[in-house]
């Protein structure tokens, strides 16, 4: 019997960390994503996690380090600033391989900026955003249902690639209200034994160092090619995507998170006016389902793509397509929600001035 | 051919003699990268000695910082962490929070545990962490090429310090010991040296306490070193081992500053 309940997004995401297993939780508080934090001082303590609001993000992303080095299965979550003051620690984390579950609820910025929704940590998330050549596995969750999902399927893939795997919602998925069900999982099925850890050494095997220090350049060349290889088999194998009324599209729309949600209503209400349009939503940011979208764009009339930020993982579908099919862009900034009317909008806008091109045949 | 010989000088032919000082085992048989003289050695080498002779090599997590001795986990044999610029006493408070049963200690030296990680410093001492805090005071920054540190004495010079330290250019010599043995979450804060012997031995038993009083869960362990660095300091280790007496120790009294009740 599924467990159905009525919850925030971030309440939800806790309520899973808890069942997923999460061993201990180290965070500082910042809008819109303390109920995190609060909900798992209260449940999470009660049933058994270790959680520590630590003095900064600095210390939490470090504590995360210390913790995962020991072998438990560990998050943090944060918002915005917090996520930016915790570079430093996430590029040691991805160079030592430690796996553990990041949760930015992306708001406005730069800057201070606002507490309200957005999708401007997309670059920062997605391509780096620490110093060195690292990824994070990113997931793009949409509903509240998907807040918690995600975390069961975060810390599996983190354990799988030892790898940090981060969620990266916005602020109205962190606070929004839903029905969501809990699935079965029990963590001692998904616990990986972990030879690595720092657990103290019995005298039958030499010390474990967890290290991200390489003097040598070669040395540090091989570690990089290392990290390459891993991140090549995570694009191949962990790509996730949604299609939506794509069968018989001519036009797409490309977006993740809450702004597909939207966009998708926006495309009904272009679909009730005769356009053919369908909507591509990546699930993992990365790895970016880049495929899919490259085989879809030769029959397409049009891309159209739509975020809460100036455009960012447009320049991603534009690496995808390389100029298949003409790619647009829609975006609301700094805390703004589009309107599903102002996607119908933009994509008339689109259908009206893209030159239609002969279909090529697959 | 030199090689050989540093080999020939490091294990001699003993052979019908008596053994009475070696090297523990859990300082692996590595070549030290420190410069000839610096306080890091001896340091690692009394830890290590303290970690044999209580038989905890096995249920010790170290956490090694950047700075000189950020290659401590290629010397200290038991799992080591090396923490990013600051955060030794961080990941330490985690690991030892995940598992209690270890004894676990951050290695430390000013520029790490005093200017960029002072944040890190207090509230892991405030909270109480059951851990210990080795803090290398050396009043420079060795590992970046001898710039001033926040322990770095006034008119002391330094690389970006060429005159002096002065209140103007860089305030007051931080004395982040005395500030942490203000905070209740402490169990013992001491202050040793390594400049002679004796100093030595009385280091060695300021750890040992602090290990049996981890043990105990009495809370944080706090255990400074008045080091030196001979090369950041230009001088030779002798001339370094009197500078730090007649400098340091007027401004970094060695001696506890707080122990159990
Ligand atoms: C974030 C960051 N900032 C700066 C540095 C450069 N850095 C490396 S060690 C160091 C200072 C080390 O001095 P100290 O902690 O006193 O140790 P010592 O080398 O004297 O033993 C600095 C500034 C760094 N590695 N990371
Ligand atoms: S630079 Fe100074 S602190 Fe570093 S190894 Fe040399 S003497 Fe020691």
């Amino acid at each position: 019997m599924a467990d159905i309940r009525l919850m925030k997004g971030n309440e939800a995401l806790a309520e899973a960390a808890i069942r997923a297993g999460c061993q201990a939780y180290f965070g500082y508080p910042i809008t819109p994503q303390s109920e995190v934090l609060e909900y798992l001082a209260n449940e999470g303590r009660k049933r058994g996690m270790i959680v520590l609001q630590a003095e900064s993000e600095v210390a939490s992303i470090n504590m995360v380090y210390g913790a995962a080095g020991a072998g438990a299965r560990v998050m943090t979550s944060s918002s915005s600033p917090g996520i930016s003051l915790m570079m430093e620690g996430i590029s040691y984390i991805a160079c030592a391989e430690l796996p553990c579950l990041l949760v930015n609820v992306n708001r406005g910025g730069p800057g201070l900026g606002t507490i309200q929704p957005s999708q401007g940590d997309y670059f920062q998330a997605v391509k780096g955003g620490g110093h060195g050549d690292y990824r994070l596995i990113v997931l793009a969750p949409s509903s509240v249902q998907e807040m918690a999902d995600f975390v069961y399927d975060a810390f599996d893939l983190a354990d799988k690639y030892r790898n940090p795997v981060m969620i990266l919602a916005d602020g109205a998925l962190g606070q929004m209200m839903e029905k969501v069900a809990f699935r079965e999982y029990d963590p001692k099925d998904h616990m990986m034994v972990k030879p690595w850890a720092t657990t103290g050494k019995p005298s039958t095997r030499p010390p474990n160092v967890i290290t991200t220090l390489h003097m040598l350049p070669e040395q540090m060349e091989e570690v990089n090619r290392r990290l390459q290889a891993k991140y090549a088999g995570i694009q191949q194998q962990e790509v996730r995507y949604e299609l939506l009324d794509a069968e018989d599209a001519e036009y797409l729309v490309v977006a993740y998170g809450l702004a597909a949600r939207i966009a998708h209503r926006g495309i009904q209400l272009a679909r009730a006016r005769g356009h053919k349009v369908g909507l591509l939503r990546p699930i993992t940011l990365f790895p970016y389902p880049e495929k899919v979208l490259k085989s879809m764009a030769k029959r397409l009339q049009g891309i159209l793509v739509v975020e809460m930020n100036a455009g960012q993982m447009v320049e991603d579908v534009r690496l995808a397509v390389e100029g298949r099919a003409p790619v647009q862009f829609y975006g609301r900034m700094g805390g703004i929600i589009p309107s599903p009317d102002e996607v119908t909008e933009a994509l008339e806008k689109m259908i009206t001035t893209t030159v239609t091109h002969p279909v090529e045949a697959d | 051919m030199a090689q050989e010989i540093m080999e020939e000088m490091i294990t001699p032919d003993v052979e019908g003699m008596e053994c009475v000082y070696q090297r523990p085992e859990t300082l692996l048989d590595a070549r030290f990268h420190y410069c000839p003289g610096c306080g890091h050695s001896v340091v690692h080498r009394v830890l290590m000695e303290v970690i044999q002779e209580l038989a905890i090599t096995e249920k010790t997590v170290g956490v090694a910082p950047v700075g000189c001795s950020v290659f401590a986990d290629r010397y200290m044999g038991v799992d080591m962490q090396g923490a990013a610029h600051g955060r030794a006493s961080a990941v330490a408070t985690a690991v030892k929070r995940i598992l209690p049963d270890r004894y676990v200690f951050s290695y430390q030296g000013d520029g790490d545990l005093a200017a960029i990680g002072t944040a890190e410093t207090i509230h892991t001492c405030n909270r109480g962490e059951n851990i210990l805090i080795v803090f290398i005071n050396n009043a420079i920054y060795g590992m970046t090429g001898g710039q001033m540190a926040p322990t770095t004495l006034l008119g002391m010079k330094t690389s970006t310090t060429p005159t002096g330290r002065t209140l103007e250019i860089g305030g007051h010599p931080l004395k982040i010991t005395e500030l942490v043995a203000q905070l209740p979450g402490v169990a013992y804060v001491t202050r040793q040296s390594v400049h002679t012997p004796n100093a030595v031995r009385q280091l060695k038993k300021a750890l040992t306490k602090s290990f049996q009083y981890q043990k105990e869960v009495r809370g944080t362990c706090f255990v400074e070193v008045v080091s030196n660095c001979p090369s950041g300091w230009k001088m030779t280790p002798l001339q370094a081992n009197a500078w730090l007496v007649e400098n340091m120790f007027p401004l970094y009294p060695p001696g506890d500053l707080r122990t159990p009740q």
